[in-house]
């Protein structure tokens, strides 16, 4: 479903050129629920970001159905975003003037839905989350929890090939992280392919597969 | 049906503004109003300037159409004819016959002595019906002193204030004018080689040059004064009735011959060639100005927007993350763009024509050759709000454009 091969992401400031990604060969199939774990600096978000195509990588292949995406333009890859990925952030990325179910309906909209429809699927999106009674809230009206509740819901309200989470817990309290983990294990057994960046070793172990990164190399994997 | 990008940037511009600071809101669209302002009522009280002085020439002095003596006459021929056949015109609703003549004004004669010089102004003197010229020009308004003149005011006259002393201090050898003269002062008027002896009975200030350096006195005395006794006049104020159109009345004039005899033109014919010019100057003046305020209310709308755009680029990066075209949120900036300047042009608009044209309508500014007015036509005014939106639209295109084409990731994680 999507493979990375010896994919090198490198930083120039100036002179110093900043190795972060080193020849990283990775593969998961449809459906995994993958974690990626390592020490601070270790290149896992990097990782994550050349995989959902936000960044460029400086050398190596991303293949994704079939699709090699070096050759791809931005608008292609902004298609592609839309239609097959679905975004969690750490620090929630909800659009401050936009309501919660706004929020949701947006790429929706974006996909060519009519607002109606758009509007519908987000309603009910928010209230199987549980945010039902919080449609119309701005994100400054929302818990840190709900926020990543509502990221989480637009993430997946376009059912995504793939949902990318880069450290979904990291801001949150225990309760609101178990109450996140739970909703990340409903979507795996729904068939959702998960691939999340995480310090935390709990949350990690419901992944299937951990990997672990280590100076911007995969230095072992953990089936589970 | 709107193209999809343009549908999600308008859902995006309106959540915007909806959802934007009120004071940053009503801040921007107080830049807008200003703007406006800029753009319309600078050029328009510089046009208005002039405007209040060719308004007040044609109320005070040619009216509507002004029939006068051909270059090369000291009068009109068949004076009373053309006056009978002016009357038969349907679009004329009044007519003041002026008789005119170059003479000389002398005062303090009584007080001085053989080796003093006399204290004389040179001016036009001019004989007229009081009642016609009032219903005319409306000048018997303008009395500052004493009071107009009446039929049968015998050795009356009235000054215009350009003759006096109190009234003009200026000390040139080529412009002289009577000292201490006022109302019940007694003045000696010579035209050609008479010479007779008349009470002040008014003075009367007007910022119409032609008429504040006349003396007026009744046409009946004037006429034999002058000796006119066929009744040939100098010229003739026609004032039109209202909506009449004094190029057709000019026109019909001329089509019975009268220019054959009298030169015949409209308010706007008669117009001094530096008036005209002076027009021009201040019109380009005008465009100047307003396209440095199109220029300043272009970069203001940049600025803002620019940073808008930045304060709001970690957005622009998820927007873009998340799928959402880099055309639909140019749009939303370009909507909000639009936005301010419609909004700041509509408060402009009912600003100028709610109150700042019937204001300075009502009040004119006091400028010394003009009672300035606020002049700000229809279709030029929608023009320049025309012009606004579009440098706005293109001021908030541009900024947009230049934040979301930066790499996505750098816009959400806010790197550089």
């Amino acid at each position: 479903m999507i493979e990375t091969k010896q994919l090198v992401k490198t930083f120039k400031n100036g002179d110093v050129v900043t190795s972060v990604l080193k020849g990283i060969d990775f593969k998961t199939r449809e459906g995994e629920w993958v974690a990626i774990m390592g020490r601070s600096g270790a290149g896992k978000s990097t990782f994550l970001y050349q995989m959902s195509l936000l960044d460029d990588p400086s050398g190596g292949e991303i293949v994704i159905d079939g699709h090699n995406t070096h050759s791809m333009s931005a608008n292609q890859k902004m298609l592609f975003r839309l239609s097959k990925f679905g975004f969690v952030f750490q620090d929630y990325a909800l659009l401050p003037e936009l309501t919660a179910l706004e929020n949701v309906a947006l790429p929706l909209l974006m996909a060519g839905l009519g607002k109606w429809v758009a509007y519908q699927k987000a309603v009910a999106a928010l209230e199987r989350a549980g945010l039902g009674h919080r449609t119309g809230n701005l994100p400054s009206q929302l818990s840190g929890g709900e926020q990543q509740r509502v990221s989480i819901v637009r993430a997946v309200a376009h059912n995504p090939k793939i949902l990318f989470a880069d450290e979904p817990t990291a801001n949150l309290d225990n309760e609101s992280s178990a109450r996140i983990m739970e909703i990340f294990k409903d979507l795996h057994k729904g068939g959702q392919t998960i691939i999340m960046v995480t310090h935390e070793e709990q949350y990690a172990k419901l992944a299937q597969r951990i990997v672990h990164l280590d100076d911007g190399r995969i230095v072992s994997e953990e089936k589970r | 049906m709107m193209p999809l990008n343009v549908r999600i940037g308008f859902f995006l511009a309106l959540r915007a503004l909806r959802r934007a600071s009120l004071w940053t809101t009503s801040l921007i669209i107080f830049v807008m109003v200003l703007t406006f302002l800029n753009l319309v009522v600078v050029s328009g009280i510089l046009v208005g300037l002039l405007q209040g002085a060719i308004d007040q020439t044609r109320t005070k002095f040619t009216s509507d159409v002004i029939v006068s003596a051909l270059n090369d006459k000291k009068y009109i021929e068949n004076s009373q004819n053309l006056i009978e056949l002016i009357e038969t015109l349907p679009e004329v609703e009044s007519i003041t016959p002026r008789y005119r003549e170059g003479g000389i004004l002398e005062a303090n004669y009584k007080a001085r002595k053989e080796t003093d010089k006399a204290n004389t102004a040179p001016g036009q003197l001019v004989g007229i019906d009081p009642v016609k010229e009032n219903t005319v020009t409306g000048i018997a308004g303008d009395i500052i002193e004493g009071s107009f003149l009446e039929q049968g005011d015998y050795d009356q006259i009235v000054l215009g204030h350009y003759l006096l002393k109190q009234y003009i201090p200026i000390e040139t050898p080529s412009f002289s004018t009577l000292e201490n003269v006022g109302v019940g002062t007694k003045i000696r008027v010579k035209v050609g080689d008479v010479t007779r002896e008349v009470t002040v009975k008014g003075i009367l200030k007007s910022k119409v040059d032609e008429i504040a350096l006349r003396a007026f006195m009744v046409d009946s005395q004037f006429r034999s004064m002058i000796g006119r006794t066929d009744g040939n006049v100098t010229e003739i104020s026609l004032k039109l009735k209202e909506g009449a159109n004094p190029v057709a009345v000019r026109e019909a004039l001329e089509q019975r011959g009268v220019d054959r005899y009298a030169k015949v033109q409209t308010y706007e014919d008669a117009q001094p060639q530096f008036l005209k010019d002076i027009i021009a100057t201040f019109n380009m003046l005008g465009n100047v100005f307003s396209s440095l305020g199109l220029i300043v209310a272009t970069i203001t709308i940049f600025i803002v927007i620019f940073i808008n755009a930045l304060t709001r680029r970690k957005f622009i990066g998820i927007l873009k993350g998340i799928g959402i075209d880099g055309h639909a949120i140019e749009f939303s900036y370009v909507f909000q763009s639009i936005f301010y300047a419609l909004i700041g042009s509509a408060v402009g608009l009912g600003l100028v024509y709610g109150f700042l044209v019937p204001f300075f309508a009502a009040h004119p500014i006091d400028f010394p050759f003009s009672d300035g007015i606020l002049v700000a036509p229809a279709d030029q005014t929608f023009f320049r709000v025309g012009l606004l939106v579009v440098s706005t639209l293109v001021a908030g295109y541009i900024p947009a454009w230049m934040i979301i084409r930066r790499n996505t990731l750098d816009s959400i994680l806010g790197r550089n």
